[in-house]
């Protein structure tokens, strides 16, 4: 039985963003090729932001990811600034910091309840889980709506905000404004609460994963907007010396740019932060985290669902905190200077960490672009994952082994729009 | 009267538009009450073969594969209606029809080879006869809203064909130009966004395209005189809508 092969293929993954398919071929019993493709077609931003001023970059990578915009938004204005020489004041970072929790708290509730949950409940979508729970349904709709919230007070509009810009915002929310906010805020956080005790239910397969970890860290408090990077290992370094460490390049069996961190295969995303900095998260969602059974870190990539969910009350408090200690800068919008040279910008977007760097001329404009998204970075991991899982259930039909690899996919958050600039374009029939 | 089914489609594009539609959290769930969702791929992995009575449509067309997929969808569509500059006027990834491509695609990618990329950035539009266009990078959850709604009951939706300078009027904002002297595009750019720009402060930059009827040679002096040298001018039309008729072939263009 062993002589023969087999394919699992999905020509459209389901519930992630952008278009890409999965395909795993098992030749006498081993696994041979697993693949995440990638038939999104590029769009070439790297090459269009030259000669682009650096007071534009931001507004034009936000258009990489229509989920994650205020991550494109806010790694390319910390690399611009530092390519400037210019670094913000306390109350900005703060105010940024605060726009970011809006998106780390709609995306992940987004992924949560519209994407994953899904799958572990057995339905085909949210639409047919609410005629099941429409009570939980409703708790998420109502929790990414409070993310919503947030993106527009701070940014102009939740989908590419508008408000960002070098140096600080356009404008800064009066503290008034702000107010309403903090009550929705409030109810949030039981809805969060609430969001990490329904998923810490569900029922998770058993899947240990043994790779490196890199995550955005700062020394005392969970890192979402900026920082330095960490690996589980220990080993730390600053985002100048992102490229030192991380390398793309091609494997001899595969067309895809692969993304290397000193040699090895590493993972990004709410996994390799909790696992390097759980400590650092609020007593409330720490608390959170232990009453669903999670320890100190989390290997298990059907469990980064409760990770999410705890993150999500830690944005939710981190919101509300920088709002009750809110000041409004006096100069939102100061003119920065440009200056040529090069400059590192690092966040934890929802689903990992996105890294921009910019070559700039004395005069402004862009001399080169590089940006390294999430799912660029996790993309061999999630091959590497499909295959061990793949390996270890050989005995599944096809149907079932299928449905497997699809929320092993899932498990990760892909964010295709954003990674297509990197990988392989297949365009296989849909 | 069976319910009428929905369809969301995508082609090069961020997902923003189509995330748009499950932004609407007070109503995703009225909306599925009265429409099928057949096809929705970010959102779901049910998926119902056509034919559709709405089909939503984002994203532009730079594949080969793309050109056959969107008639293959027209023809499966009574009504289809396009979501975003992306599907209406091409996109910011439009910027390589000015450009070399190969260029583009060797600065991007290490083996160029294994892309295969049309030279273009087009609408949809450009390839099949389109129902309506909603314009915006991203479009308005509300005017989305009132596309579906309008398309359920059977009447012409409300998107009044206006420029941002009305929305501004409506908000009871100051206008930025006159007051600040601040280089605005909301005379010649398409209403519908609410204003978000001017809100901030900040000019609008002219992400829902260009409005029926802007004088352009008007705007470009107007906005040389609050300070934009003739590059700035250029880049500032060149980005969400550059292949937009009315914002692409300004004779300045470089």
């Amino acid at each position: 039985m062993s002589d023969e092969t087999r394919r699992l293929t999905v020509a459209s993954l389901a519930r992630v963003e952008g278009e890409g398919a999965l395909s795993v071929t098992i030749q006498d019993g081993r696994v041979t090729s697993s693949q995440l493709q990638i038939y999104e077609p590029p769009r070439f931003f790297e090459a269009f932001l030259r000669d682009r001023a650096f007071t534009e970059v931001a507004d034009i990578t936000s258009r990489i990811c229509g989920i994650c915009p205020v991550a494109y938004q806010t790694s390319a204005l910390q690399a611009v600034e530092d390519a400037c020489g210019y670094v913000v004041p306390r109350e900005v970072a703060e105010l940024r910091r605060l726009l970011y929790c809006g998106e780390w708290i709609s995306s992940h509730a987004l992924h949560i309840y519209l994407l994953h949950a899904p799958d572990f409940l057995g339905h085909p979508d949210v639409i047919s889980l609410a005629r099941s729970d429409r009570a939980a349904v409703e708790r998420g709709l109502a929790l990414k709506k409070v993310g919503n919230a947030v993106l527009e007070a701070v940014g102009g509009r939740a989908i590419h905000p508008v408000n960002a810009r070098v140096g600080g915002f356009y404008r800064a929310p009066t503290r008034s404004e702000l107010a309403p906010l903090a009550e929705q805020l409030r109810e949030a956080l039981d809805l969060a609460l609430a969001t990490v005790d329904w998923v810490s239910g569900f029922d998770f397969p058993d899947v240990e994963l043994t790779h490196e970890l890199l995550a955005v860290v700062e020394p005392d408090r969970y890192a979402i907007e900026n920082g330095t990077l960490a690996t589980a290992s220990g080993d730390t370094f600053t985002p100048a010396q992102f490229l030192d460490h991380v390398e793309e390049h091609h494997l001899p069996h595969t067309t895809a740019l692969q993304a290397t961190l000193d040699g090895h295969l590493y993972l990004t995303g709410p996994l390799a932060r909790y696992s390097i900095s759980s400590g650092l998260l609020s007593p409330l969602a720490r608390e959170a985290a232990g009453r669903a059974g999670l320890g100190d870190t989390c290997r298990n990539p059907f469990r980064s669902v409760i990770v999410r969910a705890v993150e999500v009350v830690y944005a939710v408090e981190e919101a509300l905190r920088i709002i009750e200690g809110y000041r409004r800068p006096e100069t939102p919008s100061p003119e920065v200077e440009p200056r040529a040279g090069v400059g590192h910008g690092v966040s934890e977007a929802p689903r990992g960490l996105l890294y921009h760097r910019y070559e700039l001329a004395g005069d402004g404009l862009v001399r080169a672009a590089r940006i390294i998204p999430p799912t660029s970075q996790n993309q061999a991991v999630i091959e590497d994952d499909l295959r061990r899982l793949v390996q270890s259930r050989l005995g599944l039909d096809d149907e079932a082994l299928t449905h497997l690899c699809e929320r092993t996919i899932r498990n990760y958050d892909p964010c295709i729009s954003c990674a297509t600039h990197f990988l392989r374009l297949t365009v296989t029939g849909r | 009267m069976t319910t009428p089914t929905l369809a969301v489609w995508k082609f090069a594009s961020c997902d923003g538009c189509q995330l748009t539609l499950l932004d609407c959290e007070d109503e995703l769930l009225t909306i599925a009450d009265h429409v099928t969702i057949a096809h929705f791929l970010e959102a779901s992995s049910a998926v119902l073969p056509g034919p559709y009575d709405v089909s939503l449509v984002e994203g532009s067309i730079t594949t080969a594969g793309d050109v056959e997929r969107i008639h293959r969808i027209r023809e499966e569509s009574s009504t289809l209606i396009t979501i975003g500059a992306c599907a209406t006027s091409g996109g910011i990834q439009a910027l390589r029809n000015f450009a070399d491509v190969r260029e583009y695609t060797e600065t991007v990618y290490a083996s160029p080879q294994y892309i295969a990329t049309l030279g273009t950035s087009t609408a949809i539009s450009a390839h099949v006869p389109v129902d309506f266009e909603l314009r915006g990078c991203p479009i308005d959850k509300r005017q989305l809203l009132e596309v579906i709604t309008a398309h359920l009951v059977g009447r012409k939706p409300d998107i009044p064909d206006a420029s941002v300078c009305s929305d501004c009027k409506r908000r009871g904002l100051t206008c930025v130009m006159v007051a600040d002297g601040i280089p605005c595009l909301g005379p010649v750019t398409h209403a519908g966004c609410g204003a978000v720009c001017p809100a901030t402060g900040r000019g609008c930059y002219g992400c829902f395209g260009p409005a029926t009827g802007a004088n352009l040679p008007a705007m470009v002096e107007l906005l040389q005189i609050h300070g934009m040298d003739d590059p700035a001018v250029d880049r500032v039309f060149s980005t969400f809508n550059v292949a937009a008729p009315g914002f692409a072939g300004r004779e300045a263009r470089s």
